[in-house]
């Protein structure tokens, strides 16, 4: 009985995982976010606030928790209170009725409805445009879906030094080409992640008219809508004739709130794209926390009062970011490095050639902007992330002498980068 | 001449109206992906909205109309309040205080030496720790054995990964009369005959709902051979472990020789701490096995709310000191749903309903054969007879209670359509509010 249990357990057994989860282990978090845990290391690597949130959002959340019925249950599809203030919200910011009920999903996070939009609509053998470089986790998810991620780069206009978001552009005709029968969807995300650039009426009425033109779909994350910098403007491709009824719009409480640890996030669409979302929604993980949904709904509630003043969050955290981005970027071309000035999102990216940093003692297979970053760390206990991480295999080349570095940090976390960047040159 | 003219004018009068057309038909192919379908429809939607359209006093859906309890609240605020990195991201896989908490509590009972980074993966409730197991571990064609009745996302969520599910139903003993749930067994021929090569896993839910059958350990080991013998996976839904009544036992299959490495064991801060809201659960389990869900679940929600995790941490730190005591809220919370069971089961034995008494768990099922009342509403003509009778039941009395056979296979559904379930983990202003109900029909027959 013994030897035949041991046979059993030595096995090679049918514990083999499934098939939609081959290869989607790695990732680039897990190799850089332990170092958070480091104190002395001066941390811009990682996309969250060191800066705490609005405190009537915490107040909100503690008011919450001491009422017994918001700790149970809520609807499956979004707590009544949250739904309705974000059809307020949106409604006025899209210039339409946003049916709180049938046309808004409440998930986990932006990622959670980047998952339910793209389990719901994405089928085996299709092919979704992912414009690189991209939210890491755009290419794994549509993987799992079983469909095929076609990457297109953007590209820096020649001639100009790059130094802002701007400067770097779609090709309408490389974008044309990549629209094939099989594309089922286009992933869109602006501000984008880790450029900033915020996309023009222009660029995404070129997007929308491939999109309607070959009768795609498009998820546009939006995440850092709010978080856009003056002489620029968050246009929403939704907003655009013809892509209300093709367009899944992602937003976050964590990024709009500064609470990445609530992991809220909401999808809006028409009624016929968000049923499937809240199909895979119900078979997923069936409803989000409650008390949290009811202090992210105070807090719109408070800032559709507020929307268009100053006073409004929204406007005041990215006038706030604005100053801490040219800071940083002044400390940065000091010391001879060339920031991407970035138009929108807390993210900048730093072009670091001008270092002509040897790494050759450092002899991993692995792109020179994960080398670089790995040696600031150990040598310069500055963290970043290394840009590659957002690009697909044939990008490599154009990226790998970029690293990103976020900004919405206390000030003395910046001031400490700061010095750090400043004595680069001692040893 | 004048018929062309009019033929061009016609044909661009219909390629403008065709174009115009086009931007409202959204893909003449399919919009919604395959794995959606036959999964979109759900008891939990429709039966919820009736019992707050008809204001029924409501023991359908599963959780507490009382408040958790005050530490665990307080364990909340204390979180809130705990500087600005509570409100951000945390580690993906589980927030190490409460990993390092899981890991040590949950050591002693599965007699196992528990990694708190690589057995344990934290989860949006013990729903999302489901939906990891099933993604990470279900492929096409494999076959997956449910035990009936079930929690009715079992099935979906087998659809979903490409599985097919195979059921196998719990059965009253013949002979006795049924009056308990530990008088509902399954049988091992049955169970034996239900296993093929393309077997992949057993879904198993102890205490279970809605029955409130807790597994002895003689039925427990008889399906851990089983599994140990076929080289199956074993998904052990323990939601409702700390509820368990009249001294039964609540025991983990994971504990039994060859299981640990085969099972996933799913909890709930939410049915643990009376916080079904904070939507935080785990799933346990060797680490070969944990880090295929976590794959999953870096791909589908990545991270889980910060200060939610925090506290139920803080939860189980107090709990860990205080097991086994009086004080310890795993001892209250059963003593005070004991109560509250005997209670409705004194009461619908009045009315002349039969309950079988649920040795765990959050609910109660009442044969209801015996009823003699006047289904007359046409909308429900061809639903099963206790989806009918809970309609009826709502609309006309204003009560709400869930229909048993929605937790059946649609091909033993109609051996159980005599059945309702009725939560009793409700404040007892809410019993009582039911009791009168029941009270007043059963003078009026």
């Amino acid at each position: 009985m013994d030897l035949i249990f041991v046979l059993q357990y030595t096995m090679s057994s049918k514990h083999t995982p499934a098939r939609r989860i081959e290869g989607l282990d790695k990732n680039v978090w897990v190799a850089f976010t332990s170092v958070a845990a480091d104190p002395s290391i001066v941390n811009l690597g990682q996309g969250y606030p060191d800066i705490p949130p609005p405190s009537y959002v915490k107040e909100a959340l503690a008011k919450a928790v001491a009422v017994d019925r918001l700790n149970q249950y809520t609807r499956g599809f979004g707590h009544p209170s949250l739904v309705k203030a974000l059809s307020q919200v949106y409604g006025k910011v899209y210039g339409r009725h946003i049916d709180p009920l049938k046309e808004v999903l409440v998930t986990v996070g932006g990622y959670g409805s980047l998952f339910n939009s793209i389990q719901g609509l994405v089928e085996e053998g299709d092919e979704v445009i992912i414009i690189e470089p991209f939210f890491d986790c755009y290419v794994p998810m549509v993987r799992m879906a079983g469909a095929k991620p076609v990457l297109i780069p953007l590209r820096p206009k020649s001639g100009t030094k790059t130094v802002t978001s701007a400067d770097w552009y779609l090709d309408p005709d490389e974008l044309s080409d990549k629209f094939t029968s099989r594309t089922k969807a286009i992933i869109i995300n602006t501000p984008n992640n880790p450029i900033g650039k915020v996309f023009t009426r222009d660029e995404l009425q070129m997007i929308a008219d491939l999109c309607i033109k070959h009768d795609t779909l498009c998820f546009s994350d939006e995440v850092y809508e709010w978080l856009v910098y003056k002489g620029h403007q968050h246009v929403k491709i939704a907003t655009l004739p013809g892509m209300w009824d093709r367009t899944i719009t992602i937003g976050s409480a964590g990024k709009t709130f500064s609470v990445t640890g609530w992991k809220l996030g909401w999808s809006i669409g028409p009624e016929h794209l968000i049923k499937h979302l809240q199909t895979v929604m119900m078979n997923s993980l069936y409803t989000c926390p409650t008390p949290l949904q009811e202090a992210v709904a105070q807090g719109f509630l408070v800032n559709y009062e507020l929307m268009g003043q100053p006073e409004c969050y929204f406007s005041s955290l990215a006038e706030e970011l604005e100053g801490k981005r040219d800071r940083l970027a002044a400390v940065l071309q000091e010391v001879g490095m060339t920031p991407i000035i970035p138009e929108g999102g807390y993210f900048m990216l730093v072009d670091v050639t001008s270092l002509n940093q040897d790494l050759t003692h450092m002899t991993d297979d692995e792109a020179y902007d994960y080398k670089f970053v790995k040696w600031m760390i150990k040598e310069k206990k500055l963290a970043a992330i290394p840009v590659t991480a957002f690009v697909g295999e044939e990008s490599r080349k154009q990226f790998e002498k970029y690293i990103r570095l976020c900004f919405i940090k206390k000030d003395c976390t910046l001031e400490a980068a700061g010095n750090i960047l400043k004595n680069w040159r001692k040893v | 001449m004048r018929i062309i003219r009019n033929l061009a004018v016609t044909l661009a009068v219909n390629r403008n109206n065709s174009q115009r057309n086009h931007h409202k038909i959204i893909m003449s192919r399919q919009l919604h992906a395959n794995r959606t379908v036959g999964v979109d429809k759900n008891v939990w939607v429709e039966f919820t909205q009736l019992a707050a359209d008809y204001k029924a006093v409501n023991l359908g859906q599963g959780f507490p109309d009382f408040s958790p309890p005050q530490f665990i609240q307080d364990a909340f605020c204390a979180a809130l309040n705990g500087g600005p990195s509570m409100h951000q991201y945390t580690r993906a896989f589980g927030h190490p205080r409460l990993v390092k908490s899981l890991a040590r509590f949950f050591s002693r009972t599965v007699g196992h030496e528990i990694d708190p980074l690589d057995d344990i993966l934290v989860t949006v409730g013990a729903y999302q720790a489901l939906f990891c197991a099933f993604q990470a571990l279900i492929d096409d064609g494999d076959e997956v054995i449910i035990i009936e009745p079930f929690f009715d996302c079992y099935q979906p969520m087998a659809l979903m990964a490409g599985g097919n599910a195979v059921y196998v139903p719990l059965r009253p003993k013949k002979g006795s009369a049924v009056l308990s749930s530990g008088d509902w067994v399954l049988s091992a021929e049955e169970l034996t005959s239900k296993i093929t090569p393309r077997t992949k896993a057993i879904v198993i839910n102890t205490p279970n709902n809605p029955l409130g059958k807790v597994y002895q350990l003689e039925e427990l080991q008889m399906i851990a051979d089983l599994c140990v013998k076929h080289d199956l996976l074993c998904f052990s839904d323990e939601v409702y472990e700390w509820l368990t009544y009249d001294g039964a036992k609540h025991v983990k299959i994971a504990s039994l020789p060859g299981m640990w490495e085969r099972t996933v064991t799913i909890g709930s801060a939410g049915k643990t701490f009376s916080a079904t809201g904070w939507k935080v659960g785990w799933a346990i389990s060797s680490g070969n096995i944990i880090k295929h869900l976590k794959v999953v679940h870096q791909n589908s929600v990545y991270h889980c709310a910060t200060a939610a995790q925090e506290a139920v941490a803080c939860g189980f730190e107090t709990e860990f000191e205080l097991f086994g005591t009086p004080e310890s809220y795993f001892h209250q919370l059963p003593a005070m749903l004991h109560h509250k069971r005997q209670k409705l089961a004194s009461c619908l034995q009045s009315v002349g309903l039969q309950p079988i008494m649920p040795e765990g768990g959050y609910f109660m099922i009442t044969d209801i054969s015996s009823v003699k009342c006047d289904l007359n509403d046409e909308s429900t003509k061809y639903e099963s007879y206790d989806f009918r009778f809970v309609k009826w039941l709502t609309k006309e009395k204003g009560l709400a209670t869930i229909p048993v056979s929605a937790f059946f296979s649609p091909e033993h559904s109609k051996e159980f359509d005599k059945y309702i379930r009725f939560c009793f983990v409700k404040e007892n202003a809410t019993l009582d509010a039911a009791e009168n109900i029941l009270k007043k029909w059963n003078q009026r027959e």
